[in-house]
């Protein structure tokens, strides 16, 4: 492979060269073409984007460190139809806590990012505060060990960057990422399924 | 529907249910799948409250992504006219800073023609894989572009190459040896990457994307390290990822070379005045060749045929070494560690098993299928080591037989392989444009 090329070399060879030139880069076009239209075979007109799928998630924590955004594009999300709505939330309340209010020290969750709203007695509604929330799945835990399994964790499309390798996708212990259609961008639990 | 007068004792058996399982279920360091126990009933609320929906906030719409498409086609278009046509230093340079600021800080690096490459590898490697349309438009129009004007995606529209454009302040001229040596270091790196790729093991290009971080305003400490580490190191020697990483950068070298029209260093006829001979900071400017004269036929004919035929043992060679270390990267794959772990674990039970190891028990799959997916993984790393190793040093051969072959060349020309149209050497030449006629 030489680095020299047609302009200026002695008229003799010039168009045999230019016709080498011609044939080898019309190949080199047919095999980029090709190779796209065998990689489009399948006809996928729509977009990819990540989901993880709650049902494999083990809960182990690299949602919130291993997305390429900080804080990460994972969020708890909660189902309220699976919801007990308890007193006592495993998602809530650090299980060593002394009294089943909301206060800080009684609060499972690092960041403080779960609302606890009083609904009746005594049944409380618990919201996930996104803006807060940096994905790291305790709560999840929490409420799948002691309660329904209601909080679960989600890629927000609103957040994230869609990378075309998910950052947490390779990490993930439980190998729950994949990528889904982008008209069904989320795997839920509970009615919204 | 329970009288509301057995609430507050229902309300309070629940609590105490959940204070004893947090007694008796703290099991701690196993993972649970999140599974749906309906442990406790739904409420029936009394107070007329009706539970939130949870929201699902849309993902970017397709539209866009079309959009995305057409923006880059558009640059192309205008990258080409602006190198070739307008010859103009400052339009390049306003359309590379227009790209870098929507290709990468608005769009944050993704998806981009370098990382592309490896969607396209994965829908061989996995037919369950469909790329979309826009990502292999994102693949294949930049090289199309090549085949008429040259590497002009490198020169303007290129996210990573823009950034370290505008970085390069005292470039320094690496010896040819250096150049050439560091200048293979892309072949390998697509190579792994298409075997990482379509063995569905990691996107090594998009993980190792050096600049991706700077878009994001976020990156892991190595990676901001490394990233800075090039842009520094690009102040001297001009764009490094682009000449000694990229591996797009490297299949472009290809198109670039079969080229229609490329950019001429002047845009007359070289009157040999060398006034150009530094002005390329990516040491793409080569001289007349005849400056190295050639030596005696004979000599140079005894040399080809040595090398003729020592090359198929050198493939050879760089082949079984190719396969060795094809086998051995198998490892970096989920299925395959996995499955080492697991057969490992039967033979001793001491080490502390993996999170991925609990999350398998935990999904309660069978190790059977898991074992075959390994052993495909293993057998294609091995297959496609043997593969790229041949190759690489078919290409070795190749290219010491192209320094033996010598070739005239009278004027200063731009190396087709290795500039990036950038312009920069234009304005180092004194003849004025020919007259159009
Ligand atoms: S990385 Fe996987 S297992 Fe861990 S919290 Fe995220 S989804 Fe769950
Ligand atoms: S695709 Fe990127 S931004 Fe989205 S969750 Fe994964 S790592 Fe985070
Ligand atoms: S515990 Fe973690 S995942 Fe749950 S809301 Fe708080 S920050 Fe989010
Ligand atoms: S246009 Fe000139 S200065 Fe720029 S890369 Fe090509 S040869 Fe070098």
């Amino acid at each position: 492979m030489s680095s020299g090329n047609s302009t200026g070399s002695p008229p003799g060879p010039l168009p045999r060269r230019a016709f080498l030139r011609l044939g080898l880069a019309g190949l080199a076009a047919a095999a980029v073409g090709g190779v796209a239209a065998a990689a489009a075979r399948a006809g996928e007109r729509r977009t990819h984007v990540w989901q993880l799928d709650p049902g494999k998630c083990v809960q182990c924590g690299r949602c919130e460190t291993a997305c390429v955004l900080t804080p990460s594009a994972v969020k708890a999300v909660h189902a309220y139809d699976l919801c007990g709505y308890c007193r006592l939330c495993g998602g809530y309340h650090h299980p060593q806590a002394r009294s089943i209010d909301s206060a800080a020290e009684n609060q499972l969750c690092p960041t403080g990012a779960i609302r606890r709203t009083f609904v009746e007695d005594p049944f409380f509604e618990y919201t996930i505060v996104e803006d807060r929330c940096i994905g790291c799945a305790v709560c999840v835990k929490g409420c799948a060990m002691f309660g329904n399994g209601s909080l679960f964790l989600q890629v927000r499309h609103d957040r994230c960057v869609n990378c075309n390798d998910c950052a947490i996708a390779r990490v993930c212990p439980a190998d729950a990422f994949r990528r889904v259609p982008v008209d069904a961008p989320y795997l839920l639990k509970g009615d919204a399924r | 529907m329970r009288p509301r007068a057995t609430r507050p004792a229902a309300g309070a058996r629940r609590g105490t249910l959940a204070l004893a399982l947090l007694a008796v279920g703290a099991l701690p360091g196993v993972p649970t799948a999140a599974a749906n126990v309906q442990r406790f009933p739904r409420p029936d609320f009394t107070s007329g409250y009706t539970p939130p929906t949870l929201t699902t906030p849309a993902p970017r719409a397709f539209g866009l992504e079309v959009l995305d498409v057409a923006l880059l086609a558009a640059a192309l278009v205008l990258a080409g006219h602006l190198a070739l046509r307008r010859r103009s230093r400052k339009g390049l340079l306003a359309l590379t800073v227009a790209c870098l600021a929507y290709f990468g800080f608005v769009r944050q690096g993704c998806v981009c023609p370098i990382g592309s490459i490896q969607n396209v590898a994965l829908a061989f490697g996995d037919a369950g894989f469909a790329v979309p349309l826009t990502v292999v438009a994102f693949f294949a129009l930049p090289l199309l572009f090549a085949l008429f004007h040259g590497r002009t995606f490198c020169a303007a529209v290129c996210p990573l190459g823009a950034i370290q454009e505008v970085v390069v302040w005292r470039p320094r001229k690496l010896p040819p040896w250096l150049n050439q040596t560091l200048g293979t270091i892309p072949w390998v790196y697509l190579g792994v990457a298409l075997l990482f790729a379509a063995t569905a093991t990691d996107f090594l290009v998009c993980r190792w994307d050096p600049f991706v971080g700077f878009f994001r305003f976020g990156a892991p400490l190595p990676m901001a390290l490394f990233g800075a580490g090039l842009l520094v190191l690009g102040l001297f020697v001009g764009r490094p990822y682009c000449r000694f990483l990229c591996p797009y950068g490297a299949l472009l070298r290809v198109f670039s070379r079969l080229s229609r029209r490329h950019v001429t260093i002047t845009p007359g006829s070289c009157i040999q005045c060398r006034l150009c001979e530094n002005a390329c900071p990516y040491d793409a400017i080569r001289k007349p060749a005849d400056l190295a004269p050639p030596e005696p036929p004979a000599r140079g004919a005894r040399r080809l045929a040595i090398l003729l035929a020592a090359a198929p043992l050198v493939a050879l060679a760089a082949a079984g070494t190719g396969a060795a270390f094809g086998a051995g990267l198998s490892r970096a794959n989920r299925d395959v560690a996995l499955a080492l772990e697991l057969h490992g674990a039967e033979a001793d039970n001491g080490a502390a098993p993996s999170l991925e190891r609990e999350a398998f028990f935990t999904s309660g799959l069978p190790e059977g299928p898991l074992f075959d997916r390994a052993r495909v993984v293993q057998r294609t790393f091995a297959a496609g080591g043997a593969l790229l190793g041949g190759a690489l040093g078919l290409m070795a051969s190749a290219k010491l037989l192209g320094l033996s072959v010598w070739r005239s060349r009278t004027d200063y020309e731009p190396d087709r392989a290795h500039c990036v149209s950038c312009a920069r050497c234009f304005s180092a030449c004194p003849v004025k444009p020919e007259p159009k006629t």
